[in-house]
């Protein structure tokens, strides 16, 4: 089994304009992942959604700014860490992640272990 | 088995003919023992070493294959039990024990498998599919896919690569390396894709061979010799998908595909090396064997022999392959190309539209149009796809476009068109024929309608 990180980037603008079912849905859409990346073989080690990038400060050279590292119009907007057979899989359980206003990013895991 | 010793001139052809015919097999076949490409193509290597000299001394086996693969197995075995400790460390080439629908042997032990093989011994499972599957996996770059199928595919050099896509070697090898870098760092599977992904992963299989194929056609430059290779490597992978996938009818349409367009090869240029329009060929010179061949091949495919049940998913429809294949059957049978059977090309080219929507498609299908419904038909079918913006800077489409106003007389939107057809080419012979046209519509008569 290998880790991946699936990076989940999404317009924020059209979280701020959704009202409150759109948020519910989102919710509920997550719940359903959890479970469906189980019945795949898969497993959730680790995940979270993040505050807005409004929230974000950047270091760069020591010098403290306002913002996130790169602006996008898609930012960052939640991850998670899972556990899968190959990128195959991988990907088949990234493509139920929920990401309604953009898509997912998946990124192997370095193994360091044999890093001493 | 194996005969007298043999002169050495021969041992070299038939090591050189052996790297040719067999090297997909065995890099297949030894990947999967030694679940990492680049070690599997340095014992591979090492194996085609080893033939010059066992074969100059004991004779050309048999089965050149099963030997070269016995020994670029027992080296990869050898070079894990070296690193056994340091490469249980590293990112290994994954290669699952059960495999959806690849109908290859599951679970079978590699380690066992090259240990008891015996180098006169025929079954050695096949794992070119695989090798296909992997070298041309969506999560790398088209790019890298088709230096990738070259390389570990027919096991062309890195500078042999570079030089057919007019690229710099230190270029071509790092985007050899970054791709195979991302196979073991991402764990790109080693297996046959199952049957709900195949349909995907297959057109993007066929699309890798048609661009190899297409690239060798029509290079705008680099040496002839090198082209001549693409396209026969083409062929030949279209061949042996074909030998390894005989139920999937889009392979057989590629090979068709290739087969009927490559018949054409001696006469699509003229002694000036200018393009020649499809009327203007000599169609005494076209191969007859390979016309034959596509033609048998594409009404086989067209029949729909498929695979898979009928009905699901729309995947008893033929494709773009096939229909493009049947498209050029069609002007492969005319006897001339007043004799082209038209009304069957127009509904082909509707079918394409369908299963391929593409612009270019589009394109070529209302310059059919205009042949069964006249110039007036085939011009609203144009201006329909110039509309659409999608080809703005595609030379074909004003030249096409000026074709017909010029055949409805319309002789100074003529002019107007192949001027911008001009603006938009760089090749000289081109560019005389769109100024020789530009001159006939100018010295023609008044504008008709």
């Amino acid at each position: 089994m290998t880790e991946y990180l699936i990076l989940i980037y999404e317009r924020e603008s059209d979280y701020a304009e959704a009202g409150q079912e759109v948020w519910e849905a989102t919710g509920r859409a997550h719940g359903r992942f959890a479970e469906q990346v189980g019945e795949k073989g898969g497993k959730i080690l680790g995940g979270n959604a993040l505050q807005p990038t409004a929230t974000a400060t950047t270091i760069r050279d020591d010098v403290v700014t306002d913002g996130p590292f790169v602006e996008t119009k898609e930012a960052l907007g939640g991850y998670y860490l899972i556990e899968a057979r190959d990128l195959d899989h991988a990907l088949e359980i990234a493509k139920l992640c929920p990401a309604r206003f953009g898509g997912v990013e998946v990124r192997p895991i370095m193994d360091t272990s044999g890093m001493g | 088995m194996t005969g007298d010793p043999v002169p050495d001139l021969d041992v070299s052809a038939a090591v050189a003919d052996a790297h040719r015919r067999e090297w997909a097999f065995v890099l297949a076949a030894t990947a999967r023992v030694a679940r990492d490409i680049d070690v599997a193509e340095e014992c591979v290597q090492d194996a085609y070493v080893a033939a010059l000299d066992a074969w100059s001394r004991q004779g050309v086996p048999r089965n050149p294959a099963a030997w070269l693969t016995t020994t670029a197995r027992r080296r990869a075995l050898d070079a894990q039990r070296r690193d056994r400790i340091l490469r249980a460390k590293l990112p290994l080439l994954i290669e699952p024990g059960s495999v959806a629908g690849s109908g290859g042997p599951a679970a079978d032990d590699p380690a066992a498998a090259g240990e008891t093989a015996d180098p006169d011994e025929d079954v050695i499972a096949d794992d070119r599919l695989r090798l296909v599957f992997t070298c041309c996996h969506p999560a790398l770059a088209r790019e890298a896919q088709v230096a990738l199928t070259l390389r570990l595919v027919c096991g062309l050099t890195t500078a042999e690569i570079a030089q057919a896509f007019l690229v710099s070697e230190p270029t071509m090898a790092a985007r050899v390396t970054r791709a195979k870098k991302k196979i073991s760092a991402a764990r790109i599977p080693y297996r046959v894709p199952g049957p709900a992904e195949l349909p995907d992963r297959l057109d993007a299989v066929l699309t890798v061979v048609h661009l190899l194929y297409t690239t060798g056609h029509t290079a705008p430059a680099g040496p002839d010799l090198v082209r001549g290779d693409l396209v026969e490597r083409a062929i030949g992978l279209a061949r042996m998908l074909r030998e390894l996938m005989p139920d999937e009818r889009e392979v057989s349409g590629l090979l068709a595909l290739l087969l009927l367009t490559d018949a054409r090869r001696a006469t699509r240029a003229g002694a000036d090396g200018r393009l020649l329009l499809l009327q203007e060929q000599d169609r005494s010179r076209w191969n007859r064997a390979a016309i034959a061949e596509g033609i048998g091949l594409v009404t086989g495919a067209l029949r729909g022999r498929t695979g898979r049940p009928p009905g699901a998913a729309g995947l008893d429809r033929p494709g773009r392959f096939i229909l493009q294949a049947a498209i050029a059957a069609v002007h492969a049978e005319a006897p001339s190309y007043g004799e082209t059977d038209w009304p069957q090309l127009l509904r082909l080219y509707g079918e394409l539209l369908k299963a391929w929507p593409t612009p270019v498609v589009a394109l070529n299908r209302a310059v059919v149009h205009a042949m069964v419904a006249g110039p007036e038909a085939g011009l609203a079918d144009i201006e329909g796809v110039e509309r659409d913006g999608r080809l703005a800077g595609y030379r074909y489409l004003p030249a096409a476009k000026a074709d017909l106003l010029r055949r409805l007389g319309r002789h100074q939107d003529a002019a107007r068109a192949y001027r911008i057809a001009l603006d938009l080419t760089d090749n000289d012979a081109e560019r005389a024929f769109l100024a020789g046209r530009i001159t006939e519509v100018c010295a023609g008569p008044a504008d008709g309608g």
